[in-house]
């Protein structure tokens, strides 16, 4: 469906998307982190056609991204904010519905992203969030069988990130591919069926959430009341432990087993100290997110 | 065809919205008009103001809705992404210049009635070739289209904001609009002959006086039209 090889591209001297290749197959909801300054937007401008790349294939329903076989097909929901300033909301999208051999019905958009309040209202006195509807409306209305959403929640109260999330599960169901870019990682682990992590241009991870979290976190952490020996619990239980924070220790690089816990909580009990937390669990994506952008 | 008419429609939809456009397309040339034409401070030759005037109006009216008014707001829409996005949908680059081309004209036709009829109010008779005049005012379109788009596609937003109405003033004083150039100096009036309103305006002013059209003029109008379009297209960026 989405195509993405060895793509390049710079600004002068800086690499901002550095060989990136990824593959996003049909009804699949892709999601692109990174920290802000990664190529994320980079990379989605150049899957819809605003931004030419240096080098790399970069096909979108197997056509090159961006040509005019494809727009059709495609919606896109930008991160900045792009319409005319004296243009009223329900004109905007009636003229990209016009656009469209098959649209949607603007109205049913303009009830369902609650616009109707300001179906009349020019676009330059729209609120922050209300042009973020407008333009997520917009990405929508030509019934698109690609989506592009760049921070589609981004400067969205409540109740439009609300809105926007069930839309999105919406596209889900019906089978629209859908890529989209944000900061909100829980929200991405909830929706995504596969997340890549771009970091300072380059492609970090891939995998569906369940896969980049399940790796068995290799290390335990547990916090306890007071201060204790590290060296003697190291050597109690053959692993070196490292004080992370007061109260908090850390036994890295090696997998937890039932045995070592046993042995720490063990250790614990003879010298009389009260264990508050142990955490041996899988690592969430936000964990996973931080130690591979570090 | 149909994404395109929309587009054109929203285009002039909004042209109409803006205050400033319809007074630069409208107010300003027919304001000189009626002004000039009835307050005689202006020398300009034999034969009533009005006639001398109605043409370069006409010129004038060109100029304002094909560079400034368009020019501007292309320059805008460049600046917020609007064409960018524009761009990725179906309607693609060549419809939205094929839209904002049909607004263009759609506004020209608005401002050649509106013209006419405060000129006929005012007492001009036309004498010469219509369809001439007509064929003038198109190539008129194109070149100062061209301009207009020439700058919005380079500078940014404000620079072309104050070099489109710095250009129109330039026009309207050496464009042989409301000054006959034989009251300017020699030299100057040369250059002014150089630039395309004075073409426009005098081969307007010919064609609807005398039904001929000098062919100096035509040619100068023609260098402008095809150099300012060509130089447009290699240097346009869409963001």
């Amino acid at each position: 469906m989405i195509h993405v090889g060895s793509l390049t591209k710079r600004y002068g001297d800086l690499v901002a998307v550095d060989d990136v290749s990824f593959d996003v197959q049909p009804g699949e909801l892709f999601v692109l982190l990174g920290p802000n300054g990664a190529g994320k937007t980079t990379t989605v401008e150049i899957l819809e056609g605003l931004r030419k790349a240096d080098a790399g294939e970069v096909t979108v329903l197997d056509s090159p991204a961006g040509s005019r076989q494809v727009a059709e097909h495609v919606g896109v929901m930008p991160q900045e904010s792009d319409l005319y300033a004296g243009i009223k909301t329900e004109e905007a999208l009636r003229l990209f519905a016009s656009f469209y051999d098959d649209h949607e019905d603007p109205d049913k958009l303009i009830e369902r992203l609650d616009l109707d309040r300001v179906r009349k209202t020019n676009y330059r006195r729209l609120s922050g969030g209300e042009k973020r509807r407008l333009s997520l409306a917009i990405a929508l209305v030509g019934k698109p069988k690609v989506a592009f959403l760049d921070e589609p929640t981004a400067g969205m109260d409540v109740e439009g990130r609300a809105t926007t999330w069930s839309i999105v599960d919406e596209l889900k169901v019906r089978g629209t591919t859908v890529m989209l870019t944000t900061h909100l990682l829980d929200e991405a682990e909830r929706v995504a069926d596969r997340v890549a992590i771009l970091h300072r241009g380059k492609l970090v991870a891939l995998g569906s959430p369940a896969e980049l979290t399940s790796g068995r976190k290799n290390e335990l952490t547990f916090s306890v009341a007071s201060d204790i020996d590290t060296d003697a619990l190291g050597a109690a239980v053959g692993a070196k432990v490292a004080r992370a924070a007061k109260g908090v220790y850390r036994i890295a690089n090696m997998p937890p087993t039932p045995r070592l816990v046993a042995d720490v909580t063990k250790w614990l009990q003879t010298r009389d100290v009260l264990l508050r937390r142990l955490d041996v669990g899988p690592r969430s994506l936000e964990e996973f997110y931080l130690e591979v952008t570090r | 065809m149909s994404r395109v008419l929309a587009q054109a429609k929203v285009e002039l939809l909004l042209t109409l919205r803006r205050g400033e456009s319809l007074l630069v397309t409208i107010g300003i040339p027919v304001g000189i008009l009626a002004f000039f034409s009835l307050v005689d401070v202006l020398p300009h030759g034999s034969g009533k103001a009005v006639d001398f005037l109605v043409p370069g109006v006409l010129a004038l009216s060109v100029i304002s809705s094909a560079m400034t008014s368009l020019g501007i707001a292309t320059g805008f829409e460049r600046h917020a992404g609007v064409l960018r996005r524009l761009g990725t949908t179906p309607l693609g680059r060549g419809g939205l210049l094929a839209a904002k081309c049909i607004a263009l004209l759609a506004t020209v036709v608005v401002q050649v009635v509106a013209v006419v009829i405060v000129g006929k109010l005012l007492g001009w008779h036309p004498s010469g070739d219509i369809a001439a005049a007509i064929g003038l005012i198109v190539l008129g379109v194109v070149a100062f289209a061209g301009l207009g788009f020439l700058l919005a596609g380079r500078l940014r937003a404000e620079t072309n904001l104050a070099a489109a109405n710095g250009l129109f003033l330039v026009f309207l004083l050496l464009g042989g609009i409301v000054v006959s150039l034989s009251k300017l100096p020699a030299g100057l009036a040369s250059f002014c002959r150089a630039l395309p309103a004075e073409p426009l305006a005098t081969s307007l002013r010919d064609a609807l006086q005398t039904g001929a059209v000098p062919l100096r003029a035509l040619v100068t109008l023609l260098v402008w039209a095809a150099g300012a379009c060509l130089l447009a297209v290699a240097t346009f960026r869409w963001d």
